[in-house]
């Protein structure tokens, strides 16, 4: 097991990168520490599998180094690495029997033949496949040969990091609870660092210790789930997490007061002067409808999801959406809207500008 | 639901019914025919029943000729199947290259047979031919026209340029739907060059190899005009396989019942082996499942 430091890491596709658009790894700077579990989230071509596949030495980055420990293993071959890697789609050997797809990893490296039994006996029990060992692969659904494929990514007890790449895609929705629910108490019992990159935000925020958000070939923010809901760091994390995604309103900011189209939105903390795109951010869940002060709105469509209701708002041209608790009634005379002054963000360039206090 | 019942449907099967009636009814039937009676000329038939047959199964010539078949399509599947995966696996994958070796890979593919046993006849010849007179001046006593060895030597050689590329690219066309994921899991997993071709590549290719093998089979099994063209089955009986034996009785001698016989024996056992290997590759394949 080890730390993983990125150190000036950067990747481009092209031989000769000119404009930042060219990099699909902007340049970063990140240390993955020893047994923490990490979710790499992300949109799809965000850069999130580039950079799984530089950690894991498939793939050799253009520029910077990658530390295992103080050890510099930027240009050293996978197989020296010590990592095991689970993907998209299942990878298992289907003339093999489940047991020696499972061993295989174990087998490759020469381990005692009764350690190797144990750990294919241990790691059966755990994806539930101890009655199936002895049937060849081929053939079986596809969760089960992904499950094959967690299994041979876990088998081995002393790898420096497990690299999971959307590794629950093809699996139903009921079996990727279970999965995730193993994988976290797998971590929890042997203490491997793991990445595990998804797109999915539900995923990230019940697995990792810390979410990765990345975007547009950079990290915007990395945080416990809690820090990226209440201060996203960057406009993106705001959309992207959640649902539906933070309001983004551009606004001119004076102090503790912000205004929107003309109106006034009070703040918690002061601001100074700002400049670019200035915008304010605030979640759905912080934003209520009332009968008296506030913004009057356009309610375009109610959407009501079961625990709450969605209220899809317009204001002048900007779309507001307001979660409202199910038994709230809301009547003709609801067309305001008011934000909690302490849960609405300031952007600037699409980046969190700290308030100090008012 | 009622079906209604309109007889005029039949009259559109009609010409289909009437093409492969001409085009392969008839004539097999007509070998059917030749097959089972005897003739003395005038255009007068006896009836021979399964005489014929028996005959051509007592006939040392048949079975000799069976043999050199055998032996033939054997050797060139044993060198054509595993030099096929061979030259696959060091194709470019992609790029520029990769259509280059493409192209070049189906030139073969492209000639005539009998243009291809023209090729090798003079390449192969001592006196004008590159191959023959080079190997002539090196001291090596090559002759396909007199020695037996050699003959065989350059109809498998010749077989071999010819249809290598055809294992070669149906190999390549399974090798390209494996996914890159498959050879990254291998990395991850320590496999050694060997594993990942026994374990990755290989069952991934079965699929084409069988009808590679198949095709190669039943293609070997029939080769008549490039053999014929280079050696014309010589020296001796040699290189004679079924089907220049076949031609020689029934045009060259004009035993129009052995040979039909000989012709319906030889459909059966092309039907029957390449029937039993399929049974027996698919059965493999539903085994593993």
């Amino acid at each position: 097991m080890a730390r993983i430091t990125l150190d000036k890491l950067a990747h481009s596709y092209l031989p000769a990168p000119k404009s930042d658009d060219d990099w699909a790894l902007k340049e970063m700077n990140h240390v993955w520490e020893d047994g923490a579990a990490y979710a790499l989230l992300g949109p799809s071509g965000c850069g999130k599998s580039t950079l799984l596949n530089i950690i894991s030495g498939l793939l050799a980055p253009s520029q910077g180094r990658i530390l295992f420990d103080d050890a510099d293993v930027t240009h050293a071959p996978t197989t020296e690495r010590n990592i095991a890697q689970v993907f998209q789609f299942p990878v298992v050997y289907d003339t093999m029997t489940v047991r020696d797809n499972l061993a295989f990893p174990l087998r490759n490296r020469g381990r005692d033949p009764a350690y190797i039994a144990e750990r294919v006996q241990a790691i059966a029990r755990m994806i539930g496949m101890e009655d199936q060992l002895d049937r060849k692969a081929r053939g079986l659904t596809a969760d089960a040969k992904q499950k094959i494929s967690l299994g041979r990514g876990m088998v081995r007890r002393d790898v420096n990091a497990i690299l999971f790449d959307e590794p629950l895609t093809v699996i139903d929705p009921h079996m990727k609870w279970e999965l995730r629910t193993q994988l976290k108490s797998l971590h929890r019992d042997f203490g491997h660092t793991m990445i595990y990159v998804t797109h999915d935000q539900t995923e990230a925020l019940t697995f990792a210790d810390k979410v990765v958000v990345m975007y547009d070939g950079r990290v915007v923010q990395i945080g416990t789930p809690e820090e990226l809901f209440e201060t996203p760091a960057h406009t993106f994390v705001g959309y992207f997490i959640g649902s539906p995604g933070m309001n983004v309103l551009p606004a001119q900011v004076d102090g503790t007061r912000a205004y929107i189209e003309g109106a006034e939105v009070p703040l918690a903390h002061g601001y100074g002067a700002l400049s670019g795109k200035v915008e304010i951010g605030v979640r759905p869940e912080f934003a209520r409808l009332t009968a008296g002060d506030g913004l009057p709105v356009k309610i375009r469509r109610i959407e009501d999801v079961g625990r709450h209701k969605i209220v899809r708002a317009e204001f002048f041209s900007h779309e507001i959406n307001i979660i409202a608790r199910e038994e709230d009634h809301i009547g003709a005379d609801r067309t305001r809207v008011i934000f909690d002054p302490a849960r609405v963000n300031v952007y600037a360039d699409d980046w969190l500008v700290q308030g100090e206090a008012a | 639901m009622d079906k209604t019942t309109n007889h005029k449907a039949w009259f559109l099967v009609l010409p289909v019914l009437a093409l492969v009636a001409f085009s392969a009814v008839i004539p097999l039937m007509t070998v059917v025919n030749y097959s089972v009676q005897d003739t003395f000329g005038n255009n007068q038939f006896f009836w021979a029943g399964l005489e014929w047959f028996r005959e051509m199964l007592e006939s040392e010539r048949m079975w000799n000729a069976l043999g050199r078949q055998l032996v033939f399509s054997a050797t060139i599947l044993a060198i054509e199947v595993p030099l096929g995966i061979f030259v696959a696996l060091n194709m470019p994958k992609r790029g520029i290259w990769a259509s280059v070796c493409l192209v070049l890979m189906s030139l073969p593919l492209l000639i005539p047979w009998n243009v291809v046993g023209t090729i090798w006849q003079i390449f192969g010849r001592v006196d004008i031919g590159l191959l023959g007179y080079t190997l002539d001046k090196l001291g090596i006593d090559y002759n396909y026209t007199q020695d037996a060895v050699d003959a065989w030597i350059t109809v498998i050689v010749m077989d071999v340029w010819h249809w290598t590329s055809l294992v070669a690219l149906l190999a390549y066309a399974g090798l390209q739907s494996i996914p890159d994921a498959y050879y990254q899991a291998a990395k991850i997993d320590q496999a050694s060059r060997w594993k990942v071709f026994r374990y990755i590549e290989l069952p991934k290719m079965a699929g084409v190899l069988m009808i590679a093998v198949l095709l190669r089979f039943m293609d070997s099994f029939m080769i008549y005009t490039e053999p014929f063209v280079v050696t014309g089955g010589g020296p001796g009986n040699a290189t004679t396989f079924l089907s220049i034996d076949l031609v020689k009785m029934a045009l060259g001698q004009f035993d129009l019942g052995p040979a039909a016989a000989f012709s319906i024996m030889y459909f059966l056992v092309i039907l029957l082996i390449s029937w039993v290997f399929y049974t027996v590759m698919t059965n493999l394949d539903k085994k593993g499942g």
